[in-house]
């Protein structure tokens, strides 16, 4: 299935990725701030595997996703894609045709003056499929796997319902073949009775075409059920990572423990004492130590004082928490 | 329906203006030039002469219907320089931003900070009277809403969804802008192209008005005022016609960029 | 009815017309709920399913295309509905108070927010600005805005999204409402903050013995805040429930179906992971209503009855109600 790469090397994988963006500054306003959006973070994902990312507003998962995608440059590190480092001299071009994208608002990625057939034509045309019969086929083929019939591609936007327009938008991110596809919220814009044909969708089509994804979403519900490992993000880094079962069965920080205890549902209503107090802290400003402590039910002074690192608890179970061992006790959710 | 009727007027005069520009020479009745006959100098509107003569004796139908001729090739050709002109710096602007934003709204204050019509004078000064100096200075000079328009569009636009989708896919900058970015911003662009029309016939009557447009004897309806500034109590069909004629094509194409500005605004198109 | 028992709000009836080019098309159409002192009631639906302009009603801030069509608005037994506008607004603020999504649209940005929070002192309880500016950094401090009194100097925009919301439920609560109609008040927020605004407006109601009326389109925030929920579908309520039955025993296909198709933490280690249950279909459009119940198109239980005859809402056990011919 893939020549540079055995079933268990990384098909991507990112390697101690930090992005700092200068805020402000310039001749009247002095020295630009650094503003950390990703600070030192390393993950992997397989070859049809799906890692669920979590995590809340600036977090820098979205950033996280750009840089995979080659459209912002690492401060330092490096994301390596199929074997090649993306960014620098890559071609554009292959990046794309290895990792896609699926956004979150069905109605302001599709655009509103392109039929259907040609947002998913011309990009086969960019990428070198220049016979109009393959480009046809191919079309009506990826309308049909996401569940609309070919005879709706010469349609507009506008004469879709949001849960087609997010079929649309799937097969815009499918139609070059990518091997990993980046699910950016890919249903919360969705009216809640349609969410479930765009999730059944997702897992079908990567049962079919062998696809790995980057599930982002702070839907854990979701995310448990899409995702075969986990991480969750907090200020610009990873403070856990596991296997589904691990994260959400047996979370050992007390951010994921939060995250797990804020779910609206009767289900968590036991959870009260897990939950974090107050608003999560501007990434110009991160606190010092811990970045977590300032709003940890758990905090005790040594995570005022310094910032633990990400470590092994457990085989593949990664925590950067002081007390990470003392929250063995599974989560009842 | 007040939508409806703007854009039925506004189209039937630009019609009728754009009808009588191609048609003209053959709705005139006389030679607008050569036919000079001091003999009908300054004869009023009669059944010969609908329009009633100039000066010289032209027949001022004649010539009114020659000049809609030079004014609407002045409106069209020039609008469409700065068309091009504006919407070029605007959509790259507002996409690329940085220092090339910076300076392309530096420019625009410039050009917004001079009376067009004064710095038209000034390229007029320098390129000489005549036609193709006339279109020159007057599509430099009148690109500045265009541009601002343009690149608030695009501002707005480059931050969509599908934009970043384009991206995603590999579409290059240019391929970006004129295939995502453009078709969206396009509505708006000939609304101001429509109503800038009408301003650039003002300018050219003006500028020939002040001698420096198209050269006698070619008549152009603002050179036609000019030659009537002296009649203006004694025989005041010589600038009615004109006037009258600039005035209706002017206004016709407000109404239609008006009405046009009604049915391209996106809001009334999306479903959402 | 004696006033010991008499509900706080009785919605009766309601009908809400959209007018537009094509024709009046009914957005909600015979809706009928109480809510009794202090008592926590939400209301559940998809967009365009007529929750919000219900509570819009219920203000007397229906604006053209919308109107009212029928029905009775009861606050104390008081009719309502057809108020002049001058009481209407002595009611907003000092009886029925309402926070929205977005506070940013609903905060004036060219005020302090402690100047915002004290106009409803000197407006409704005619206090004067020096006493109600003090009251206000008092109200800041009841929701949990730290350093209130430099907070009170703050513009909106200086706030976090948050602290707006937090802002929001002050002067919501400033005057004491008998009432809070929260129209997806955390839906803008993140998880974490969502769950400490809810707890907030939760505690200070229940001190202060305020009704809230909550309106979300997320089963699990309004179950998880409310002592019954009401479920609407395309401008009817479908399903009324306490709320600890709504995901253990619901009754009407829709709710079932919204049930089962939403993917809860922890049901995959409990029964693997299996393929939602999907609804089959899409939300319609208000100018497009199906005839008969309108869930029919979309339910796996409809039989001809349901094409054509509006099923009545229907008592069942334990004060719940249900409108299906099939229910259960």
């Amino acid at each position: 299935m893939d020549k540079h790469a055995g079933a268990d090397q990384a098909l991507l994988s990112v390697e101690d990725l930090a992005v700092y963006f200068p805020i402000g500054g310039g001749v009247f306003s002095g020295r630009p701030q650094m503003l950390r959006a990703v600070d030192g973070v390393s993950l992997s994902i397989k070859p049809g595997e799906s890692l669920g990312l979590v995590g809340e507003s600036g977090c820098g998962k979205s950033t996280l996703a750009l840089s995979i995608l080659g459209l912002v440059d690492a401060t330092t590190g490096r994301v390596v894609l199929d074997g090649k480092t993306v960014g620098g001299d890559t071609d554009r071009r292959d990046v794309a045709r290895t990792v896609q994208m699926v956004f979150q608002d069905p109605y302001a990625s599709l655009n509103p003056r392109q039929t259907v057939r040609r947002t998913l034509a011309d990009p086969l045309r960019l990428h070198g499929v220049s016979n109009a019969g393959e480009v046809a086929d191919r079309v009506a083929e990826m309308l049909r796997q996401v569940g609309l019939r070919p005879d709706q591609a010469d349609l507009y936007p506008h004469e879709f319902s949001g849960g087609q327009r997010q079929r649309i938008g799937i097969a815009r991110a499918l139609i070059l073949k990518p091997k990993l596809v980046i699910c950016d919220e890919p249903v919360s814009a969705l009216d809640v009775s349609i969410r479930a044909q765009i999730i059944n969708l997702l897992l079908e089509l990567q049962a079919e075409m062998g696809l790995s994804y980057l599930m982002i979403s702070h839907d854990l519900g979701v995310v448990e059920h899409m995702s075969d490992r986990v991480a969750v993000m907090y200020l610009g880094r990873i403070v856990e990572t596991g296997g589904w079962r691990e994260i959400f069965e047996q979370p050992r920080h007390p951010y994921t423990r939060a995250l797990i205890a804020a779910i609206p549902d009767p289900l968590t209503r036991g959870l009260a004492r897990e939950k974090a107090r107050g608003e999560i802290p501007s990434p110009l400003n991160p606190p010092p130590g811990c970045t977590f402590n300032p709003r940890c039910p758990h905090a005790i002074d040594h995570c005022r004082a310094a910032a633990p690192m990400l470590s092994a608890i457990d085989d593949g179970h990664l925590v950067s928490c002081w007390r990470a061992d003392e929250f063995a006790t599974p989560i009842s959710a | 329906m007040k939508i409806r009727a703007n854009l039925a007027i506004g189209g039937g005069l630009t019609v009728l203006a754009l009808a009588v520009g191609i048609f003209g020479p053959w709705l005139a009745h006389t030679d607008p030039i050569m036919d000079a006959n001091l003999m009908n100098a300054e004869l009023p509107p009669s059944r010969e002469f609908w329009f009633g003569t100039d000066q010289q004796g032209r027949d001022i139908w004649s010539r009114v219907m020659y000049g809609a001729q030079i004014s609407l090739t002045v409106g069209v050709v020039s609008q469409l320089i700065n068309t091009a002109i504006g919407t070029a710096l605007g959509v790259t602007a507002g996409y690329w931003g940085g220092w090339w934003d910076d300076f392309v709204n530096g420019l625009t204050n410039l050009m917004l900070a001079i009376p067009s019509l004064i710095f038209a004078l000034a390229i007029m000064a320098i390129l000489g009277p005549g036609l193709t100096s006339l279109l020159i200075a007057l599509g430099l000079t009148n690109w500045s809403y265009t541009c601002r328009i343009s690149r608030a569009q695009a501002l707005a636009v480059k931050s969509q969804g599908y934009v970043q989708a384009a991206r995603v896919l590999g579409y290059g900058d240019f391929r970006i802008m004129f295939t995502q970015i453009l078709p969206n911003t396009l509505g708006p662009i000939i609304v101001i192209a429509t109503l800038g029309m009408g301003g650039t016939i003002l300018a050219e009557a003006a500028l020939s008005f002040l001698g420096l447009g198209v050269r006698p004897p070619s008549p152009s309806w603002g050179s036609m005022l000019s030659d009537a500034r002296e009649t203006i109590t004694t025989a005041p069909w010589l600038s009615l016609f004109p006037g009258m004629a600039i005035f209706l094509t002017v206004l016709g194409l407000n109404l239609l960029g008006d009405g046009l500005r009604d049915i391209l605004d996106p809001q009334s198109r999306s479903r959402r | 009815m004696s006033g010991a028992n008499m509900p706080l709000l009785s919605v009766e009836d309601l009908h809400i017309s959209l007018t537009t080019d094509a024709g009046r098309f009914p957005a909600v159409d015979g809706v009928s709920f109480t809510i009794a002192r202090g008592e926590t009631v939400g209301l559940v639906g998809e967009s365009g399913c007529g929750k919000s302009i219900t509570a819009l009603s219920i203000m007397g801030l229906l604006r053209d295309p919308l109107g009212l069509a029928g029905g009775k608005i009861k606050l104390s037994g008081q009719e309502i509905q057809n108020l002049p506008a001058s009481q209407l607004r002595a009611l907003r603020g000092k009886r029925i108070a309402m926070i929205f999504q977005e506070p940013m649209t609903a905060l004036n940005p060219l005020k302090a927010v402690g100047t915002q929070i004290a106009e409803m002192f000197v407006l409704h309880q005619g206090a004067s600005w020096r006493e109600a500016e003090s009251k206000a950094v008092d109200a800041l401090t009841q929701v949990k805005v730290p350093a209130p009194a430099q907070r009170a100097k703050d513009f909106p925009h200086q706030l976090s999204g948050g602290m707006r919301q937090r802002v929001m439920i002050a002067i919501a609560l400033a005057c004491e409402p008998d009432l809070l109609i929260a129209d997806e008040p955390t839906t803008a927020l993140d998880v974490t903050v969502q769950s400490e605004i809810v707890d907030l407006m939760k505690e200070l109601c229940a001190a202060r013995g305020t009704a809230i009326l909550m309106i979300s389109h997320d089963l699990g925030l309004v179950t998880d805040t409310c002592k019954r929920v009401c479920v609407m579908y395309a401008g009817r309520i479908v399903e009324q429930q306490d709320s600890e039955r709504i995901f253990n025993s619901p009754q009407h296909p829709y709710t079932q179906g919204l049930v089962a198709s939403l993917p809860r933490l922890g049901m995959r280690a409990r029964h693997g992971r299996r393929r939602l249950t999907e609804i089959a279909g899409v939300v319609p459009g208000i100018t497009a209503y199906p005839v008969g119940c309108r869930f029919h198109p979309r339910c796996t239980r409809r039989t001809e009855i349901c094409e054509t005859v509006v099923p009545e809402l229907t008592a069942l056990a334990e004060g719940s109600l249900v409108r299906c011919h099939h229910h259960g």
